[in-house]
């Protein structure tokens, strides 16, 4: 089967879901999330049978790069993450309705809430095809499908200051880093004469190329990927759009819209890292953004109090780790080098299965507690066993802590900042790991350390079973990962 | 499944099963009833006509990828783990058993069981682990737990703030150890991560001085937090004194023995010049603990306390054996290490009892109760007579050996180990002062008026501390029992280094 029609499969999903919405009188909603569910599990099944073209030339292969192990796991990656987030959604109704149904007499009490499990479907397929994307033109428009999606998605509550106000900072933002993207690939076409990334590549891998214009190219659109990476100082909006956004939202941000940031990253700077004359500054950038991301996030993470927030500037930290991988690229393509690609790819399996956890979690618990400041998680210990232990494991992997999938991301990005000699950045980094521990920690403190206040709620609470057995196979993949980093390192290598 | 696979996964296994809603304290028990058989099998099992090698070994690869050591989850027993494994399965039996009733637990017993098996896991797979990202990891396992447990199940109202104090500088000392870990896998260039053939390199291609220098000054530091080393100790006293009993015996008496263990199986055969660099701080410090904290530990007025700092002191004991550098003098220090562990575990048991019963162990509100509680008192006194080193007890043979280890030599000169063995011997004296002191206020003469002495200890907690006190005992009058395994181990570690 070829692979894009994973792609198209998505979208007709998600066609098929509006339509539904539109013309099936459905008592629940909810049961189109579950349909939902359904369809990308299939897909997700499917990845595992398509196969390379013969000949990948021609036609749509000037745009989309024939199946590669890397492209496979970012589509596996986009799929696990939507699968997730409309698990979190079905939990977050509540809440989602409560802001945006129709006041008028005889309204459908859902009468706002198919497209919310919709839209993640049509983000869901532009995640997979920029994972696959390798032209200049493809990367826009599929990374433009995305942020659109987005910013609907994002002011989705629509009856809910918050999220409104964080819409219309992330549509602004967002825009502006757009504009920087097709300025930067302009001069890209402009020093290279190719928009193919093979060709870019060959281009800048020439002696005489025009460094001062190939660096200005790379340097916008670094601004651009640094914008949707949440890596400093273009990370501004992160925390705010995290907060105000709706749960399900703010989780698929987080990690859906990370991972991709993190492919077109990778896929576009290759081939500056492949170019001995720009190779040398190219990495000390990378390098600077990287500390400045890692110092930034993870210290401005210390003193939060709302756990939204305080993952928003985690986030950010962990954009710094995998600049890191980048920065510490191989000059010359040493023969015993772990390669960039494998590191971040680790790196980012790794987070999506402890961030997803967490957000499940949050949403989840949301219409048990009064909100989601850290105070509303005290006592939640003896609250739900349950639910403390899968943050604890969450919390635990982003920290580092060995055993757990996270502790391996970081190690393989120190591993290579070792190799390439980057002290600067590896202090940074400790500092970063550092700060990390007492932070997460922090939130297993106010769970199980404090007792609940006089006046809180102190009765239990109950998982829905989907969103119970997801929590419990996040865990296990996270330990499992953690153990044995070969499970996740074999789908990329 | 090797036979040690199954000893280092039956707790983690177990803890898992409470943790799903098995019977707490039953399954706790069983667990570390079979944990201790297992021990013993290995122990009995164990070949001593060999020259010290690993012995049970099993290897699953884990993770090989270009660029990465290779990782395995790898389990081997040498005559210096085997004796830290029958440490450790005894005093977790010990610990599980005067863990209170589930029923008496405030709050969550199951996680209270669970920590306990997690912690006793954890240092049993730290101890058996020849791969050296497990045997970092299954520290860290059992570490936390540690946390948790402090904070939630602690005594007294600063217990929140102690356990981030430990959190903080155990974690420090944990990143510290990784950082110096990576450095020298790192400089040895290994592909692997399997300790012998790290070692085996490090004794070929020896790392460049200086760096070797750096690695051993991290790899101290990191492992001398985690043992409490002067003057990195300020966290140990008040954990031990808040911690619920049975943690207090599993931390002093099994955990903190890890940085021990690590200093003689990583810092010292992986950066031996460095070692001797830096060998004059050493014993600057470990005298710190060894008199410094000596003499805070007669200042104590509060028994826990006291036991606390006398732990830590204790320390500097088993780092005077491991700078000696000779086979007999890292031999009395792994004995210690096992002598150590059981005594005041021992020690720790019988305080958290007397904490439950009395209410307070303030030396001003107790007294005289060796009268009406003679079996609490004969107890204690063995406890206490073990702790300071009289002959008979497993810790006299073991400071013997260290006193003799770090004196040893053909020549006149008096070196300065030499000095320090010399200001070390006082210690004894520090230690028979304060630990006679707290008997006497105890136990010895008159009762205040407003204490009321409850009934002496009963069969079911006298059974995993006499457990404890007979090993002790048994070891003391025969420390071949343990030296057997002890010297082949340390002979080829020597060996290994000096070449």
């Amino acid at each position: 089967m070829p692979v894009y029609y994973l792609e198209f499969i998505v979208v007709a999903l998600g066609l098929v879901l509006l339509m539904v919405d539109a013309f099936v009188k459905l008592e629940d909603k909810r049961s189109l999330a579950r349909l939902a569910i359904l369809g990308l599990v299939v897909v997700f099944g499917l990845l595992f049978f398509v196969k390379a073209p013969a000949t990948a030339e021609g036609g749509i292969w000037n745009f989309y790069a024939a199946p590669d192990k890397l492209s496979l796991f970012f589509k596996g990656l986009a799929l696990l993450s939507t699968i997730l987030v409309l698990i979190m959604a079905i939990d977050y109704t509540p809440l989602v309705v409560a802001q945006t149904a129709n006041p008028e007499p005889g309204a459908h009490p859902q009468a706002g809430l198919g497209e919310f499990f919709a839209l993640p479907l049509f983000a869901c397929a532009g995640l997979m095809w920029m994972s696959s994307a390798n032209h200049l033109v493809s990367i826009f428009v599929s990374l433009e499908t995305v942020s659109i999606t987005f910013y609907i998605l994002v002011a989705y509550l629509r009856r809910n200051v918050g999220s409104l106000e964080a819409g219309v900072k992330y549509l602004i933002l967002g825009a502006l880093s757009t504009g920087f993207l097709v300025y930067g690939f302009a001069w890209l076409f402009g020093v290279t004469g190719s928009m193919d990334l093979a060709g870019i590549g060959e281009a800048l891998a020439k002696e005489g190329v025009n460094t001062t214009a190939a660096l200005f190219a790379f340097a916008l659109i670094l601004i651009a990927l640094a914008f949707k990476l949440g890596a400093a100082p273009f990370h501004l909006w992160i925390p705010d759009v995290y907060q105000g956004a709706p749960t399900p939202v703010t989780a698929f941000l987080s990690v859906g819209s990370k991972a991709a940031a993190a492919v077109v990253t990778l896929r576009l700077v290759s081939p500056f890292l492949a170019s001995t004359p720009l190779v040398g500054k190219v990495t000390a950038v990378l390098a600077i953004v990287a500390i400045l991301t890692l110092l930034v996030g993870n210290l401005a993470a210390l003193p939060q109090k709302n756990f939204k927030r305080l993952l928003a500037y985690s986030s950010v930290g962990h954009s710094g780790f995998l600049l890191m991988a980048l920065a510490a690229a191989p000059r010359v393509s040493v023969e015993n080098a772990m390669s960039p690609a494998t590191v971040v790819g680790f790196y980012l399996g790794a987070y999506l299965l402890m961030t997803l956890l967490a957000f499940l979690v949050i949403s989840s618990l949301r219409a048990a507690i009064p909100g989601e400041e850290l105070d509303s998680y005290r006592g939640l210990a003896k609250r739900s066993p349950f639910h403390a232990a899968a943050l604890v494991v969450a919390m635990a992997s982003l920290a580092g802590i060995p055993l757990t999938a996270g502790f391996f991301g970081k190690l393989f990005a120190f591993q290579m900042a070792i190799d390439a000699g980057q002290w600067w950045l590896l202090a940074a980094a400790l500092v970063a790991a550092a700060a990390g521990f007492y932070y997460y920690l922090k939130i297993a403190v106010s769970m199980y350390f404090s007792a609940p206040g006089k006046e809180d709620d102190t009765s239990a609470i109950r998982v829905a079973p989907l969103t119970g057995i997801a929590m419990a196979v996040l865990m296990i993949l996270i330990v499992l990962a953690g153990v044995a980093p070969g499970v996740i390192i074999g789908l990329l290598l | 499944m090797s036979t040690l696979e199954l000893l280092v996964f039956l707790p983690l296994v177990a803890a898992l099963a409470v943790g799903l809603g098995a019977p707490a304290r039953f399954t706790a028990l069983g667990a570390s009833v079979l944990v201790l058989c297992f021990a013993i099998f290995c122990a009995i099992n164990f070949k001593t006509n060999l020259e010290g090698g690993m012995q049970f070994e099993s290897t699953r690869t884990l993770l090989e990828m270009q660029g990465f050591p290779k990782l395995s989850l790898a389990f081997g027993l040498d005559g210096i783990s085997l004796v830290l494994v029958l440490l450790s399965a005894l005093v977790l039996l010990a610990a599980v058993w005067v863990a209170p009733a589930e029923s008496s637990i405030k709050g969550n017993a199951r996680l209270y069981y669970l920590s306990l098996l997690l912690i006793g896991g954890g240092a049993i797979g730290a101890f058996t682990a020849t791969d050296l990202f497990f045997l970092y990891a299954f520290h860290e396992l059992a570490l936390i737990p540690t946390f948790l447990m402090i904070g939630i199940f602690g005594h007294g109202e600063q217990r929140v703030r102690t356990a981030w104090t430990i959190t903080i500088f155990l974690g420090v000392g944990s990143l510290i150890l990784l950082v110096g870990l990576i450095l020298a896998v790192g400089a040895l260039g290994a592909t692997t991560f399997d300790v012998a053939t790290l070692t085996a390199l490090a004794k070929d291609t020896p790392i460049a001085a200086e760096m070797q220098s750096w690695i051993f000054l991290l790899l101290f530091i990191g492992f001398g937090i985690l043992v409490s080393l002067f003057p990195f100790h300020s966290w140990a006293a008040p954990a031990y004194a808040e911690a619920p009993t049975p943690v207090a015996m599993l931390h002093a008496g099994v955990l903190k023995k890890f940085g021990l263990y690590g200093l003689i199986r990583l810092a010292m055969p992986l950066a031996p010049a460095g070692a001797e660099k830096w060998l004059n701080l050493v014993l600057i410090l470990l005298l710190g603990n060894i008199l410094y904290i000596g003499l805070v530990t007669i200042a104590q007025k509060k028994l826990d306390r006291m036991l606390g700092y006398s732990s830590v002191m204790h320390m500097g004991y088993a780092f005077l054996g491991i700078a000696a550098g000779n086979v007999i003098g890292v031999s009395g220090a792994v004995l210690l290490m096992f002598a150590h562990g059981l005594s005041i575990a021992l020690l720790f048991g019988l305080a958290g009892w007397m904490r439950d019963q009395f209410g307070t162990l303030d030396f001003d509100r107790l007294g005289g109760i060796a009268k009406p509680m003679p079996k609490l008192g004969l107890m204690f006194g063995f406890a206490a007579f073990a702790s300071v080193g009289l002959p008979g007890f497993a810790n006299f043979a073991a400071e013997v050996e260290i006193f003799f280890g770090a004196f040893a030599g053909e020549d006149t000169a008096m070196t300065w180990i030499r000095w320090a063995t010399i200001g070390a011997l006082w210690g004894v004296v520090i230690s028979a002062v304060y630990m006679l002191r707290a008997y006497r206020t105890v136990f010895m003469g008159p009762k205040p008026d407003k204490l009321t002495t409850p009934a002496d200890l009963s069969w079911a907690t006298r059974i995993p501390l006499l457990l404890l006190l007979v090993a002790l005992i048994a070891v003391g009058f025969a420390p071949d029992l343990l030296n057997q395994f002890i010297r082949p181990a340390v002979n080829a570690l020597l060996l290994g280094v000096a070449g």
